[in-house]
Parts: structure tokens; sequence; C-alpha cells
């Protein structure tokens, strides 16, 4: 280093003037590195900085959409939204010393009747999916917590409170089963890409009508980018960009709201497991179907208590299964309508043949006997069907027992096959023929025994080895009813904008037709008639005095380890009927005893809200 | 200032009636060191201004008004110590290495913690953290212990002795926690050895233990189970070598603010600076002021600043040379050893070449303990200066 003579300050020693060379020479590479890494920084990469620094500083927030509403037929609210409040942690905002962390989430697990465990649990799997994400540990909290969390919020860093909307169900337990329920998508549903686009926490129909039409229901959920620090926090002014959630759109189903109501008051009387449904037989449309004993679908809006997983997933009477389309049971005398329609169609049986019944039925040294031990003689379809004489279906039985024809017709009427219902977890059901039998019995199973004229006559009557559902018998009837269109049931009727703007609407074609005489349909129907509402048929005492000529069948099914199932399935008005209803009562007994009262519990809703209101809009029912 | 004297002939600076400035004693004073130490400071205020308006709630200038102040009575104590002279600290040396060590110890009794570490006294008016005061003070009783030992015992002898006298505070420093400041006084403690002239085979030795104590501090002994650092400790000097996208991260910190500095490119961007406006970069006001400025101002502005430091430490280096005794040329070694470190520690972190250790920025950043404390280093710059001028002129100031 240079310095003027008159500044030069004692002599340094060689020594030291190498020393202190080197280490200025130590200061310059030094800085000279600083140097450089700051032009490099700078200079040379800023640009690639710079975009990070832009990406770094925007965040984008999904609002979350309410769903639609579920309304009824004639626009009466079934399920609705309320706003409610969500308790949710913040992983990056908990303490980060592990004992403060424990304490606070013990905290929390009380303060939501939780458990420390379950909260941990419930944390990981959400950070999993989405990581640094505000966890959500429990919806729908009450003001006092939200008031509490306020006042202690020293105690509580990283708890936040959010609104979000929760499904309403202003009716309760009405029509549970057809509504369904909705909850937060799971891992496997994520990968399905009916779901995609959507978010782990975000919320889609899980049963009934609330999963099938998912996608009109649920909304797109709304974008807003912001500018954020470090932690997520909004900046003041920060925000960018805001797009408003859009509302899912709403559903209007065939459901009619009294028919509903009437149905499931009927079965809660009897208080026994059952189901009914209510369609239109020209349309498919269902006007009712419930389940008893039933749920509660807001349930589902919460985290369920033990106790509650208990009565409903853990109950032996199965709540939340629809036995209206997944019971599987014998139908008793039900039946005898298809049986009937087979005989007459593959030409066993005419509108005048008359066969002996003498109380029993003897095949192979097997006596099958009448219900009741009675007798009545001499019969023709007719009276046949408005006794529910035995012996005269166990003949038919007997005549077709290997031609397949009652197979045949009871497989073309929809017995044992898929309906194409809009609802989920509908079940096939069974229809016993020769050939299931028959390759049972090789490979040594259902006791070993090839199908046998016997198997033939407990079909003819809907027993033995028959497995069906009130669905799957509406069907049946419908179809007759209208004269051979095997309807496709829907409870999806159309779906609106908010504005009542009908956006899309759902009219299944049937799903084939089966051709049938026009004569044999009119036998058969006027034998239900005569069922219901002449003197001596076996629904009389019920239907007797009801004023719209109906056409109805009971049915007793015998099922083993059971009491006797009570069956009745009714189509109104006869002759020309518009609706089928079909209602089974387990151990219910007769058919007459409790399914019947039901069935006209729920015609007289029917009748009552169609002779009051049939010069309204909605009035004009298809038929 | 001499323009009211401007009838008289221009006065010598040896003339009977000395003026203001030669009363003063800024004639002997090194103007260049003290300027760009004033610089630094005034532009850590303005930098404070526009960077930290929204980080107290309620008053925008609170850091602003507080570095202020300690700007100005560290630009006093430089002053006053000016006038003082420097060899009497050499005659304290005990008095002080006890005085530095009894107030870094006192600090476990009576301290403030923070953080999780003790470092400060709870002062009414600021806190006080002795061990940064405390840098000043080891080099002033060190130099002292090494001029007066010159003579006794081996080479070898001398140099334990000064690696124990330096190592001893240090290791104090280090149990606060306080591991970056550690980390300064065992650098001014090897800076005075080398100005003192200890063996180049001593230097080596020092440096093979340090590499082995490395490696057993942070390699050996986590894996036997005794570790040595603290979590986070060991975490910040090796996040640099593996950047991370983790929030809570040591490697996430450093890396935003590289993207921080990175983003000023060559002008800066001023108000629209995201980085460090948005607590992307933690600790904006102390340990990462270098990355606000570098966001905000750019090459330019992060150059200049850069560029004062060189200035800083060349005048204290050309000091080194001037000084009249061994005392002052070890004292100024020191204080030159420990701006050094301590620049390049903190901006290099800065700049993602070097481990987070919690070294501050020289009169950059915010703090009056570490703001006194380096304007008390170049008041006894100033000292060493102003004692070899008027030796030269033949002439003591009072």
């Amino acid at each position: 280093m240079y310095l003027r003579s008159d500044e030069r300050g004692p002599a340094v020693s060689r020594r030291l003037a190498l020393r202190l060379a080197l280490f200025g020479g130590f200061a310059v590479a030094l800085f000279a590195v600083l140097f450089l890494r700051l032009w490099l920084l700078q200079v040379l990469d800023g640009e690639k900085y710079l975009a990070e620094a832009k990406n770094n500083r925007t965040r984008s927030f999904l609002t979350s959409a309410p769903r639609g509403k579920i309304l009824d037929r004639n626009g009466k609210v079934l399920v609705a939204n309320r706003t409610s409040l969500a308790l949710q942690v913040n992983p990056r905002k908990l303490p980060e010393d592990p004992a403060e962390r424990h304490a606070e989430l013990s905290r929390l697990a009380d303060l939501t009747h939780s458990s420390l465990k379950r909260v941990r649990r419930t944390m990981h799997e959400e950070l999993k999916l989405a990581p640094a994400a505000p966890v959500t540990l429990r919806r729908d909290v009450g003001h006092y917590l939200v008031y509490y969390l306020q006042e202690n919020q020293d105690r509580f860093p990283g708890v936040e409170v959010q609104r979000v909307f929760v499904r309403a169900y202003p009716d309760g337990t009405l029509a549970a089963h057809v509504l369904g329920t909705v909850g937060e998508i799971n891992e496997e549903e994520l990968k399905d890409p009916r779901y995609k686009g959507l978010r782990p926490g975000d919320e889609i129909g899980q049963e009934g009508a609330e999963d099938t039409y998912d996608r009109y229901l649920r909304g797109r959920p709304g974008l807003t980018r912001i500018q954020v620090d470090a932690l997520g926090e909004p900046t003041p002014n920060g925000r960018l960009v805001s797009k408003p959630p859009t509302p899912g759109d709403n559903l209007k189903l065939s459901i009619e709201k009294e028919v509903q109501e009437a149905g499931e008051a009927g079965l809660a009387a009897k208080g026994l497991p059952g189901a009914f449904i209510t369609m239109d037989v020209h349309t498919g449309e269902i006007l009712g179907l419930g389940s008893f004993p039933t749920f509660e679908p807001s349930l589902f809006t919460r985290p369920l208590t033990q106790v509650q997983v208990n009565e409903t997933y853990n109950n032996p009477s199965a709540p939340l299964t629809d036995r209206a389309i997944a019971g599987l049971y014998p139908t008793g005398s039900t039946f005898k309508l298809i049986t009937a329609m087979a005989a007459l169609e593959s030409g066993v049986l005419t509108p005048s043949r008359s066969i002996y019944d003498g109380g029993a039925f003897t095949v192979g040294g097997e006596s099958f006997q009448n219900a009741g031990g009675a007798s009545y003689g001499s019969l023709t379809l007719v009276p046949a069907l408005q006794v529910s004489d035995d012996v005269f279906f166990y003949t038919l039985g007997y005549e077709m027992w290997d031609t397949g024809q009652l197979q045949h017709w009871a497989h073309a009427l929809g017995i044992g096959r898929p309906t194409g219902i809009d609802l989920p977890g509908a079940v096939e059901g069974l229809l016993p023929t020769k050939k299931w039998r028959d390759e049972l019995a090789a490979e040594g199973l259902a006791e070993g025994r090839p199908w046998s004229a016997g198997d033939n006559i407990q079909l003819a009557t809907g027993q033995g080895d028959l497995q069906t559902n009130p669905l799957q018998m509406a069907i049946a009837y419908a179809t007759v009813a209208n004269g051979g269109a095997v309807v496709t049931p829907h409870v999806g009727k159309e779906v609106t904008d908010a504005a009542g703007r009908v956006l899309k609407e759902f009219a299944p074609p049937p799903r084939r037709h089966v051709k049938m005489n026009p004569a044999n349909r009119d036998v058969i129907l006027e034998g239900l008639h005569e069922a219901a509402q002449t003197p001596g048929g076996t629904s009389y005492e019920v239907f007797g005095g009801f004023p719209i000529p109906v056409a109805g069948k009971t049915g007793t099914a015998q099922r083993d380890g059971h009491a006797d199932q009570s069956w009745y399935i009714v189509l109104a008005p006869y002759p020309n009927p518009k609706i089928v209803t079909a209602v089974t009562i387990e151990e219910g007994g007769f058919g007459a005893e409790s399914a019947a009262p039901v069935a006209l519990d729920i015609l007289e809703a029917y009748f009552h809200k169609h002779a009051t209101a049939s010069a309204g809009p909605n009035g004009g029912s298809p038929g | 200032m001499y323009a009211t004297r401007a009838r008289r002939a221009r006065p010598e600076p040896f003339a009977v009636h000395p003026g203001i400035a030669e009363r003063l004693g800024l004639p002997y004073m090194d103007g260049t060191l003290a300027v760009s130490a004033a610089a630094l400071v005034a532009f850590s205020v303005f930098t404070l201004a526009q960077a930290t308006k929204q980080d107290v709630p309620g008053s925008p200038y609170y850091y602003v008004d507080r570095q202020a102040i300690y700007g100005v009575l560290g630009i006093v104590a430089m002053y006053l110590l000016t006038r003082i002279d420097y060899s009497r600290f050499r005659e304290l040396r005990v008095g002080i290495y006890t005085f530095l060590c009894l107030s870094i110890s006192l600090v476990f009794v009576f301290g403030f913690a923070a953080r999780g570490s003790r470092r400060s006294f709870e002062l009414p008016f600021f806190s006080f953290q002795p061990s940064e005061l405390g840098k000043v003070l080891l080099v002033l009783a060190l130099a002292g212990f090494v001029i007066d030992g010159a003579r006794n015992g081996s080479e070898w002898q001398r140099t334990v002795r000064y690696l124990c006298l330096g190592l001893f505070p240090a290791a104090l420093v280090f149990l606060q926690p306080d591991l970056g400041t550690a980390l300064v006084y065992g650098a001014i403690t090897l800076a005075v050895m080398y100005v003192g002239g200890v063996r180049w085979t001593h230097f080596a030795v020092i440096g093979a233990a340090f590499v082995a104590m490395t490696v057993a501090v942070l390699v050996v002994a986590p894996a036997v189970g005794t570790p040595v650092l603290k979590g986070y400790q060991e975490q910040r000097l090796t996040s640099f070598l593996h950047p991370s996208a983790d929030p809570s991260d040591a490697g996430y910190q450093q890396n935003q603010a590289k993207i921080a500095i990175g983003s000023g490119e060559k002008t800066g961007r001023g108000d629209r600076a995201t980085q460090t406006r948005l607590n992307f970069v933690p600790e904006r006001h102390t340990d990462f002021i270098f990355a606000v400025i570098g966001e905000r101002y750019g090459f330019i502005g992060a150059a200049l600043v850069l560029s004062l430091y060189a200035l800083l430490i060349w005048r204290a280096l050309r000091i080194v040379t001037l000084s009249k005794n061994s005392y002052g040329t070890l004292v100024a070694g020191g204080i030159a050893g420990m701006l050094l470190f301590q620049v390049f520690v903190n901006v290099g972190m800065n700049l993602g070449i070097m481990p987070i250790t919690g070294i501050p920025l020289p009169l950059m950043s915010y703090g009056g303990s570490s703001v006194l404390a380096t304007f008390v280093a170049v008041g006894v710059l100033q000292s060493i200066h102003m004692q070899a001028r008027l030796s030269q002129k033949g002439r003591f100031a009072w």
C-alpha cells in the first residue's frame, strides 16, 4: 500500500509487512467472491429469481360453492344448505415446540369431543393429501365454541374458523334413502375421472341422488388469487383476481312429498323393517320410495360419534340399506301376476279354463297346500286371482316346470336383472331357473338337488329361491299395466338453475318392450281388481271402501328363520292405471294385514293431492 | 470553517492558537473511515425506513427512530474514543478482560431470554447485549496480553495461552447460546494472533484441530448420541448445502433470501419488492438486511454497500501499518479481522454461500448493541490513527 512519506508510521518489520500483505490479499479475495456472487445472482440470473419471486407471492384460494337444492316434483324443498362454521387447524402456525403442539392438540381434541389420536390421524391423512393446507377438524361447530376460541386465541395458535356450507334437511329423515348423503371425497374417489379437478376436502354426494346427480348439484368453486406473505396470510389490498363461486344447479326429483310422507308414516307406524315404492307406470318416474328403519342424513354433515356409528353402520336392522331397491325377498302371491301372464301368453292357460282346487296339489309324493287350508273347488283365472288360490297357480307352475316359460316371462318383466334405476346400491336379485339350479347341483351346491317340478311350483307362487324387491315387482306390474313397456325407474326429473330455468330433463326411455296380448292384460287386471274391491277378495277389507277403483294383489311370503313377510302391490286407477305402489313389510304377516294398509295410505295421499290439484299446474300427471 | 478568520494568515496545525477543527482533532482523524462508517449507518436507516413500515403496527418508524438514535450515539462514542489514547487500554487489559467475561456470565443470571437464548440485559431504554461490545473488549484485552507476554514462555506456550484467553469468552458466548458471536470471537483471536506473529506451523495445527472438531461436532457427536450443537444450529450450519421448500426450514429462509437478492436485478424493485416486504425473508431488519438492499436497490445498491465495507476494511488495514506502536498494530489488526469476518459471513449467508450463523451485518443490521460496538471499534481505530498522526508531528494532544 502506497504511503506518502510524511504519513509513514514506524518502520514495519518485513515479517509483519508480509503478513499484512497476505491479510490484504485475503480481504480482496473475499470481497471478490462476494461481488462475483452478487453479479451472478442479480445480473446473470436475475430474471430467473424475479420470476420465482413473482410466483412466490400469490396464492390461489378456492372458495367452496354451495351444492344445489333438491326439490320434490312440485318444487318443495327436500334438501337445502345452511352456512356453518368449521374448525380448521393451520399446521404452519401451530407451535414448533413438540410439547406445546401436543398440549394444544389435546385441548382441541377435548373441545371437539374427539381424541388426540383421532385429531392426529385426521391431520396426518389430510396433510398427506394436501401438504401445509389447513385441516378441517370438525364441521358445524357451535357458536359457543367459536366465542371460546376467540377469547382464548393465545392458547390456540393456528386454529381458524371457516364458514362452510352444510346440507340442511328441513324434513329430517324424509326420503333419506332417495336423497342420500354428502361427504368428503376420499383418496380413491380423487383418482376417479368422474371427480376430476376436485381437491381433498371437497364434498361430493356419497349415496342416493346426491351421488347420481353429483355433477349437477356440485357447484364450481370460486377462485381468488391474492397476494400473500410468507405465512400465506393475505396482505392488505392484496386481492388480484376474484371469480365468485358458482352454486350447483337445483335438482328436481319426481318424488311427490305427500306420497313420500304417507308411505314413510305408514311404514313407521308398523314399526317393522319394510319398504315401499310408488311409480308412474308409464314413465317410470318414482313418486315415492322409502325404507324403514331409516336414518338422519344430517348425521353425515359432521363426524359421527361412536354411538352414532353403532346406530347406523353396526345396527342389525341396517337403517342405511334401502330395502326398496336392495332388499332380497321372496314375494309370495304378488308373483301370481307374472305366473298368470306367462301361462296365458304361452297358451298353458286361457281365461276360461277351469282348474279344480281340492285344497292341495300333489306331485311326486310332495304335497303343496293352499294357504290357510282353504279349498275353493273349480276356478277360472279371475276368481283364482281374487281369492289368491294357490292350487290354481301350483298347477300352472307344474305345467310349465321344464318349459322355461315362467322364467322367460319373469325375466322379460324384469325380475332378477338390473333395472337401470338412478340410485346407487340397487341389487339384481335372483330368478331361479332350471339352468341355474342344475349348474349349482353339478357343483354340489344348493343341496346338490337339480331342478324339479317343486321348484317351479314354488316360484309360481313367489316362493322358493326367488329373491327380488319392491322395485323389480313394481316394474313388472307397471309393464303389465301399461301394455308391455319395461319402464326405466328414476327419481331425477329435471335440473334447474337458480332462476328456475330447466337446464336438463330426465326422461329415460323404456329399457325394452314386451309383446303381450291386451286381452290377457285386461283379464289379469280384472282379477286383481276383484281381489281388491269385491267382497271375498283378498284385500277387500282394506280397499273395499276406497272410492277409486284399483287392482291390487296381496302376498304373504315365507322366509326361512322369519315370520311371514307381508306384500301388497296395487295399480291405480283401474282399469287404466297411472301408478303402481308396492309395499313389503318384513315379518308383517298376511299381505292384507300390514302391507295393504300402507299402500292404502299412499293411494289416499296421492289421489287426495291429485283430486285437489287436478286443475293445478302439476295436475296433469302423464298417462 | 476558516472563513471566519480569513484576515489572518492560513494557520498552521502547530499554531499557538489552534482553530476549531484543530481543537476537535479533525485533521488527525481518518475522514474516509468516519465517512464510510457514517454512510453505512445512514444507508441502514434509509433502508429500514422503506422496508419496515408495516412491521410494528401503529409505529411505522419504530426501527428507523431507534436505529437513527443508535447511529448518532455511535458516532458520538466514536468521536469520544478518538480523543482517548488507546494505549491506556493496554494497561487496563486485565480489567477489561475480567469485565468482558463477567458481563457475558451475568447474562446467564440476569439476562433476558429471547427465543430460547439469553444474550442481553433488559435496560429501560434498550436491551444491551454485552457480547457485542465484548468483541471490541476482546480485541483490546487480547492484544494487550500478546504484547505483555511476548517474552514469556516458549512459542507453543504462548500460542496455547492466546488461544485459551480468546476461546474462553467465546465458549461463554457459545453457551448462551450464540454460535455466531462465538465464531466472531474465534476470528478475532486468530486475527490478533496472526498479526502478533504466531508461527504458520501453529496455525496449520490449529486449522487441522478445527477441521477435526467440526467433523466431531457435526458427524461424530450426533452419531454417538451426545450432540454439542442444538438441532436448529446444526440445521442452519448445513442448510446452505441443501435448499429446502419447507418454510419452517433454515434452507428455505436462505433460498428466499437468495431469490430476494436475485430478483432485485440491476436496479432493484423498490417498493414493488415482494420477497422482503411480504415476509418471505425472515429477520429482514437484522441478519437478512442485505437481502432487503439487494431486492430494493438491486446490484447498484448492494454493490455500493459492499464497496463501503471494502473501504472501511481497507482503512482499518491501513491503520494497522500506521500505528505508532505494536499494541495499536495488534488492535487494528484484530478489528480489521473482526469486521472482515462479520461482513463476509453475513453477506455470504444472504447470498447463499455461507451457513446461517446469526451474525449481524456491522452498522447495517438493526440493533443498538451491534451498532454501538462497531462504532466503538471504529473509534479505537480513529484513536490509533490520531495517535500515529500526532506522534509524527512530534506532538501529543492532551
